[in-house]
């Protein structure tokens, strides 16, 4: 069966000049960067190279950019890199929809002292900037946030969030795995100290990634070790997953003007299934969103049954419906952005990419009403019966 | 991925019984529902049976249900098992036949299995007018409250599953998954019930008097009664008046309403004898 891949926002496919400009250094070139001889010192260029279209993609300094092995390291670096420099600082601002490394680790803080304000969002999935504004105080000492959402593709105004944290004498970090290579994104004259970005999210291999940390600001490094990225991080590289990020963060600028097509492909599977699957809406619709993710909820009817439906017919997406991990409650962003019940277990992603095709996107709008409209024929629940379903509701709040 | 069994991906993409049974005029038959869940908690089971009277015999069953995948065919399994079965046998499926009848399913989603069980009850209770034992609505007696679970569903399912810790629970019935501020509670009734498993006699017969003393006044208020004779080991002998005294069904019925509440909050190898 071919696979209609529109999973990207989980990760992407290696690009095949990717995958070539990478298996040299799997073969042929394997000397060690560090190494005195000639040998080793190519792979150093390598790495060199790798830097410059990095960070190229993201308007920063080669200087500015530190290879890592994942979005989670980034994160984990960033946060820890702040704290410890600004030790007299003991409170830390995120958001309640940020990726599982970033919520995680910021309750394994609270645990060690640290004092956590986690932003709300509103229904569209937006932050409200007076409620930053208010949780800043001198004990400040790093904001982070997304840039975009891994879930909905609602995008943070992060400069405005950066003035803000500035202003506070704080630092500031961004998560910006999402949205490299989407999204144009200028760091040189930014507000943003910190931004993660991950490979796979953009054509590379996983188990690549790197994070920015803006010139003449402190650092101090996760993984102790030798002289490798200047002494902060250390760790043999690895040289064909960096060259392989290099190669994806060339194409990735060059593509970037191609993302409007990306975006009509999207907008065109949103407009049409909200034409056609009544009881559908789209959720963050009213935010800035990323131009390939599209993330639609079916009321009525559950996430996961949709997925295994969709799954049968090649079709990849994914859910933040409770039954589709280990968790019982579903997707803690959508819990943040207080949808109803009736489209937080029905809401689906769709995340594209320059891979995508019309004909891929036609399909799914062929497959897609029949699939809801199977389930629907199956659930107990539906807009008719809304009084029923409104009563469980009140009685099941009203206990809690 | 959930590593689901054919028998489940099978009643998924092709359920069986799936719909609904409208009321009916038919003399002789009966037609009862029975929902649990809601669309809060991510799943929802209305179960439609049909029952003949005479022979309190349950002639069709249809299912609707919101949920996943292995909700859905936990859902139309049930229909399939209960169709031509009496009311009592019925009443005698576990959630474990039920996952059983699946070739199993994943640990996280035996819940499933339990959601249809419990409708099951409802409907077959709710046909015979039998207030229903656990009703999570009821004021005061959730635990959970994210998924609205109380004491007595908690109790049921691990003495039924022989469940051991917290997290089992929380496959089996969601409590604890939510905000998880009642863990500790559920590990106190884990160890209220490990514990009875060695009660002294006395210690059993306040147990038991306590129970009866609760159902008493339902079923007095129906016309019917119970009194502890006396117990031997995990018989226990009562005198039974049944709601309405001539009828052998509700008779039997009563009995193994009591049965069942001891079963839950006292010990689960308890069997009710009428003396």
């Amino acid at each position: 069966m071919t696979v209609i891949y529109l999973d990207n926002n989980a990760t992407t496919s290696v690009a095949p000049s990717v995958l070539s400009a990478m298996l040299p250094y799997l073969t042929e070139f394997y000397g060690n960067p560090s190494s005195m001889h000639r040998f080793g010192g190519q792979v150093a260029k390598a790495l060199q190279t790798a830097r410059e279209q990095v960070a190229d993609l993201i308007g920063a300094l080669p200087s500015e950019m530190i290879f890592t092995s994942c979005g989670t390291e980034g994160n984990n670096t960033a946060i820890r890199s702040a704290l410890a420099t600004l030790p007299d600082r003991r409170h830390i601002i995120t958001t309640q929809v940020e990726h599982a490394c970033v919520l995680n680790l910021c309750k394994t803080l609270e645990k060690q002292g640290y004092r956590v304000t986690y932003l709300s969002v509103d229904a569209a999935g937006q932050l409200d900037l007076m409620e930053l504004e208010a949780a800043l105080t001198g004990d400040t000492a790093v904001v982070s946030t997304m840039y975009a959402n891994n879930e909905t593709g609602v995008i943070f105004p992060v400069e405005k969030i950066g003035a803000l944290v500035k202003s506070a004498g704080a630092l500031f970090h961004v998560d910006a795995v999402q949205a490299v290579g989407k999204v144009p994104i200028h760091l040189q004259n930014s507000s943003i100290d910190f931004l993660t970005l991950s490979g796979h999210k953009f054509h590379a291999p996983k188990g690549t990634g790197a994070l920015f940390v803006r010139r003449g600001v402190r650092f101090r490094p996760l993984l102790i070790g030798g002289h490798q990225e200047r002494n902060r991080r250390g760790g043999t590289e690895n040289v064909a997953g960096i060259v392989g990020l290099g190669q994806a963060a060339a194409l990735a600028q060059r593509n970037l003007d191609a993302m409007a097509s990306v975006q009509a492909l999207r907008d065109h599977l949103e407009q049409s299934v909200l034409a056609t699957i009544p009881d559908t809406v789209v959720n963050g619709r009213g935010s800035p969103r990323l131009p390939n993710t599209s993330n639609i909820g079916f009321k009525y009817i559950e996430g996961e049954a949709i997925l295994l439906l969709l799954d049968r017919e090649g079709i990849c997406a994914s859910s933040g419906s409770a039954c589709t991990s280990d968790s019982l409650e579903p997707s803690h962003v959508l819990r943040a952005m207080g949808l109803p019940y009736s489209v937080l277990h029905g809401s689906i992603r769709f995340s594209l990419s320059h891979y995508t095709t019309l004909a891929e996107i036609e399909q799914v709008l062929r497959i897609l009403p029949e699939i809801v409209g199977k389930l629907r024929a199956l659930s107990p629940f539906s807009s008719d019966e809304e009084g029923w379903l409104h009563a469980r509701d009140a009685a099941l709040m009203s206990s809690v | 991925m959930w590593n689901y069994s054919e028998k489940v991906l099978e009643l998924f993409y092709q359920p069986l019984n799936q719909g609904v049974i409208a009321d009916t005029e038919e003399p002789g038959f009966a037609v009862s529902r029975g929902e649990v869940g809601s669309i809060a908690c991510g799943d929802a089971l209305r179960l439609h049976l049909k029952i003949d009277r005479a022979q309190d015999r349950i002639v069709d069953a249809k299912f609707q249900t919101f949920g996943c995948t292995s909700a859905i065919a936990s859902s139309s399994a049930l229909t399939e098992m209960v169709k031509g079965l009496t009311l009592d046998e019925a009443l005698a499926i576990t959630n474990q036949d039920i996952a059983d009848y699946l070739g199993g399913l994943p640990q996280q989603k035996m819940h499933c299995s339990v959601m249809g069980q419990e409708a099951l009850e409802k409907a077959i209770y709710h046909y015979r007018g039998i207030p229903f034992p656990h009703q999570e609505e009821e004021e005061g007696s959730l635990v959970c409250t994210c998924f609205g679970v109380s004491a007595e569903r908690i109790r049921k399912v691990v003495q039924q599953n022989h469940l051991t810790t917290a997290e089992q629970v929380m496959s089996y019935v969601k409590a604890g998954g939510g905000c998880g501020s009642c863990l500790s509670a559920i590990d106190d009734i884990l160890a209220e019930v490990a514990a009875a498993k060695g009660m002294t006699t006395l210690q059993k017969i306040n147990k038991i008097q306590a129970v009866l003393a609760g159902l008493r006044p339902h079923l007095q208020a129906d016309g019917g009664d119970v009194e502890l004779f006396d117990i031997h080991g995990d018989r226990v002998l009562v005198h039974l008046k049944g709601a309405c005294g001539s009828c052998a069904s509700s008779f039997t019925t009563l009995k193994e309403v009591i049965e069942e509440r001891l079963r839950q909050e006292v010990l689960d190898s308890l069997v009710v004898e009428a003396v």
